[in-house]
């Protein structure tokens, strides 16, 4: 992998990270507030920028989830091969 | 139903390797307070509730826990990896490991097995949520004592992480216990139980 591919992957895993804390923080939110319209728009806009950035991943670098393995087809199956999260990884 | 992302809440990066630290760490995989207890504690107790706002709040923090664990997870065995017999046997890990050499295993950091008597689900709604909100402030006391005891950065990040997050659910369990109270009778609380005593509800 080059130091372009390494930076472009790294940036894209830590933005999904951030945008799915938001989603999981609106979410817990939601459960107890479930008639703020505010917060169901704002989540809604995370939600979508989510899988937008979810499916970029799993094109270019591998699945992070199985709703997304139909986006990556290399004829390798990186769900498997590529490293755990527990391994540090990307 | 649960479906599985590839990928930690927080990051988890450890270079240096440390089992004195790890076996205190530890007990926030499977010990009385940790993230084991905390989602087993939510999720069982989401089925009898009758309130779908607190089964819905009970699933995701539930949910998120298993994210929590894994991350302790992680922590315990990035700082357990390529441990050399030398520091196994100075650190005080030789216990561990002759069971389990570095495998992952939830017990308490005095070496108590997980057991599920470490979490209650009682069927009803009011000691529940007491549990839940007292089960947060136990787990984040106890990431209060790892940070006292933890001075690497890699380390101390994702456990304030996971600290803030015990805050965050301990003010949702509060809004669920007020969503219950709504529902009940506001001059006694406790004239029934809303996950037993059908008739009244």
């Amino acid at each position: 992998m080059t130091p372009q591919n390494k930076s472009d992957r790294s940036r894209l895993f830590h933005d999904i990270g951030v945008i799915d804390f938001v989603i999981v923080e609106m979410n817990e939110y939601l459960d107890t507030h479930p008639t703020d319209k505010e917060a169901i728009e704002y989540l809604s806009h995370y939600v979508r920028m989510k899988n937008q950035a979810m499916r970029e991943y799993a094109a270019k670098y591998g699945p992070l989830r199985i709703s997304d393995a139909d986006n990556c087809n290399e004829g390798e199956w990186k769900w498997a091969t590529q490293p755990w999260p527990w391994e540090g990884g990307c | 139903m649960w479906s599985y992302e590839k990928r930690l809440q927080f990051p988890v990066n450890i270079k240096e390797p440390n089992a004195k630290i790890a076996q205190v760490i530890m007990s926030q995989y499977g010990g009385p307070d940790g993230e084991l207890g905390a989602s087993m504690r939510y999720i069982s107790q989401r089925y009898s509730m009758p309130y779908n706002e607190v089964a819905a709040i009970l699933t995701d923090i539930g949910t998120e826990e298993l994210a929590h664990l894994e991350m302790v997870s992680t922590i315990v065995h990035q700082l357990t990896r390529d441990l050399s017999m030398e520091e196994i046997e100075e650190s005080g890990f030789a216990n561990y490991y002759v069971d389990h050499t570095v495998g992952i295993w939830p017990m308490a950091a005095g070496g108590i097995p997980f057991n599920s008597c470490e979490f209650q689900s009682k069927g009803d709604a009011i000691t529940d949520l007491f549990e839940d909100m007292a089960a947060e402030q136990k787990a984040r006391t106890t990431y209060d004592n790892i940070l006292r005891l933890v001075h690497d950065s890699d380390v101390c990040d994702p456990i304030r992480f996971l600290r803030a997050r015990e805050i965050v659910h301990f003010q949702r369990f509060g809004e669920a216990l007020r969503i219950v109270q709504d529902k009940l009778d506001s001059k006694n609380f406790y004239a029934f139980n809303p996950e037993f005593d059908r008739c009244k509800s």
